[in-house]
């Protein structure tokens, strides 16, 4: 491209950085400030003083948090949630993906099968009867719920697939006439060639996993089985009147039920920024997969 | 004889599909067929198979209730709002951020405006209660400056609105990957050219990038299209109120209080399907017109 040095367009360029600078900012300060509101005293917090910086700071917000039987329950909840998640979908979508890769000649069922997955993503059975089939499964109230009814992910296994089905013919014939079988293929060729496409799918199952939250809302009747980010929703919709739970005076004036909120969402959110970094190599694989969030 | 050679060879992919399979017949078709209910007298203990058969009834019922057609209105409103402000939002950001020319810069503002995509509509929602909230900040600056302070959430008026803003917010800079991948794959010999002919920055935007852009925004936007009747569940869920109920309230908010919460299950199941019937027209000519027009292909 031409180098454009003119007094106009230097000006524009200003004005533009200006603009992506202020909408940095709008991105970031909200949760700056929910940062600072989190380290705040209480009494600072309700005079309206906080705004980018705490004022009279205190950890009491997170003590108080990190104290809390529910916390850790729906922490736990969480991370069990994540591992047993993302480890049978990609199990599923490894061994979904794989078969529905081979042409028509290799495997006759296949155009007929693809359309049986690729059907649920055009039609599905919505809220209501989708939450009695997983009552009818007795999952309620297990992790199981939050699990196997979204095990199969028909848009991650047609991106496996088409990944599978750009891996060279000849490399697969080879293996074949020499012997292999179609899970020795897939383990010894096509999974270690399509470690990129795994990894996205990977590294967007866990942060989708992290983030569900109305599953457990629908599926979990006991609070102690919320995972933490339906815990924190049923604490955030509570209004901001009282402290539900008796605390002492001198604390009060430490903690708020809105420095507490505060602080909860701040560590909700912990978990994506640490694995932001590694999700940045991806974004643009990732952009597909997030076309189709229903 | 060669049947056979290919069905052996055919088994273990057979094998391959068993987990899949058995997963989505129950937890995706096994739905699908308890959309019986909505022409049951739905009883959860009956089950699919015993609950009493009322025919068309739910559906007759639905329409006598005031607040479905104001529900159905409101979700289309937010809905095209949405598609249209976001659309708009990332193809400006996207043209804007082409032109920056310091990498570094770019990236940093890259690194920031994509992630709000990542944080939970729970987190989001907590963030902007508060903000939003009379002793937020937003109205403390308000007031500040001598404005009265705003119920940002709680009127009926402004709340569709703080709906769509604040999920052109989350979204906007992770839409605009799509569109600075196909502004890249624009020749530069072209703004040369043009450059030459003596067009200047703004009248290269016009007639090369935006028109090299075109087959990528009619297809971001068809693609949208078909998600019409979801018009963000989460963020709604998350923010709304019997406050602006009148003007927040969508589908999928109505079925989940209907159904799961007022235990009307046949009703809301009536709904759903409706919806889902719906959707799914609007998703397969979608795809076929992306099909048609782009050569989009799922598969």
């Amino acid at each position: 491209m031409l180098i454009d040095n003119s007094v106009g367009r230097r000006i524009f360029k200003f004005f533009n950085g200006f603009g992506f600078i202020l909408y940095a900012l709008i991105c970031l300060l909200p949760m700056v400030h929910i940062l600072s509101l989190s380290l705040s005293a209480s009494v600072a917090v309700t005079a309206g003083q906080v705004s980018l910086w705490p004022v009279d700071f205190t950890l009491k917000s997170y003590e108080y948090v990190l104290k809390k039987a529910q916390f850790w329950l729906a922490m736990s909840v969480s991370l069990k949630r994540i591992v047993l998640g993302v480890s049978l979908s990609t199990f599923v979508t490894i061994l979904a993906a794989y078969p529905l890769s081979k042409t028509r000649r290799e495997f006759r069922a296949q155009p007929v099968l693809i359309w049986f997955f690729v059907f649920t993503m055009l039609f599905s059975g919505g809220m209501i009867p989708t939450y009695m089939v997983v009552r009818y499964t007795g999952l309620l109230d297990s992790i199981w719920s939050l699990v196997l009814p979204g095990a199969v992910q028909v848009f991650n296994i047609i991106l496996l697939l088409n990944f599978f089905r750009n891996i060279p013919k000849e490399i697969e014939e080879s293996a074949f006439v020499d012997g292999a079988s179609h899970w020795r293929i897939l383990w010894k060729i096509a999974i270690p060639m399509s470690l990129p496409c795994l990894a996205t799918i990977i590294v967007f199952a866990v942060v989708g996993n992290w983030n569900a939250w109305f599953d457990g809302l629908i599926y979990m009747n006991d609070s102690k089985n919320y995972p933490m980010q339906t815990y924190l929703q049923s604490i955030l919709i509570q209004p901001n009147i009282k402290l539900i739970t008796k605390v002492q005076a001198e604390l009060l004036r430490a903690i708020s039920n809105r420095t507490l909120k505060a602080a909860q969402v701040f560590i909700a959110a912990i978990p994506v920024l640490m694995i932001y970094p590694f999700l940045q190599g991806y974004f643009v694989t990732g952009v597909t997969l997030g076309g189709v969030k229903e | 004889m060669k049947n056979q050679y290919l069905l052996k060879r055919e088994i273990p992919l057979y094998l391959m599909l068993a987990v899949p399979l058995v997963l989505l017949l129950i937890y995706s078709y096994g739905p699908m067929f308890g959309l019986v209910m909505a022409f049951q007298k739905f009883e959860p203990l009956m089950g699919f198979f015993r609950s009493k058969w009322v025919g068309w009834g739910n559906f007759q019922r639905v329409f006598s209730f005031p607040d479905v057609r104001q529900v159905i209105g409101n979700t289309l409103y937010i809905a095209i709002l949405k598609i249209v402000l976001e659309t708009v939002a990332a193809i400006l950001a996207a043209l804007m951020l082409n032109e920056v020319s310091s990498k570094l810069f770019k990236r940093s503002v890259q690194t920031i405006i994509y992630f709000p995509y990542f944080l939970s509509w729970v987190i989001l929602g907590g963030v902007l209660k508060d903000i939003l909230a009379r002793d937020g900040i937003v109205n403390g600056l308000l007031e500040k400056v001598g404005f009265v302070p705003v119920l940002f959430l709680g009127q009926p008026k402004l709340f569709p609105w703080v709906l769509v803003l604040t999920e052109t917010w989350q979204i906007t800079g992770f839409g605009t990957i799509v569109f600075l991948a196909a502004i890249t794959s624009i020749s530069p010999t072209l703004y040369e050219a043009a450059s030459i002919d003596g067009a200047g920055r703004f009248r290269q935007t016009w007639y090369i990038t935006l028109p090299g852009i075109q087959s990528m925004i009619i297809l971001m936007v068809t693609l949208s299209m078909g998600y019409v009747l979801n018009a963000g569940f989460d963020q709604i869920l998350m923010l709304y109120s019997p406050l602006v109920y009148s003007t927040g309230d969508v589908i999928d908010t109505w079925v989940y209080r209907m159904g799961l919460q007022q235990a009307q299950y046949s009703l809301a199941a009536a709904v759903g399907l409706m919806r889902s019937f719906v959707s799914f027209i609007l998703v397969a000519v979608s795809y076929l017109i992306a099909y048609k027009s782009s050569e989009y292909r799922i598969w």
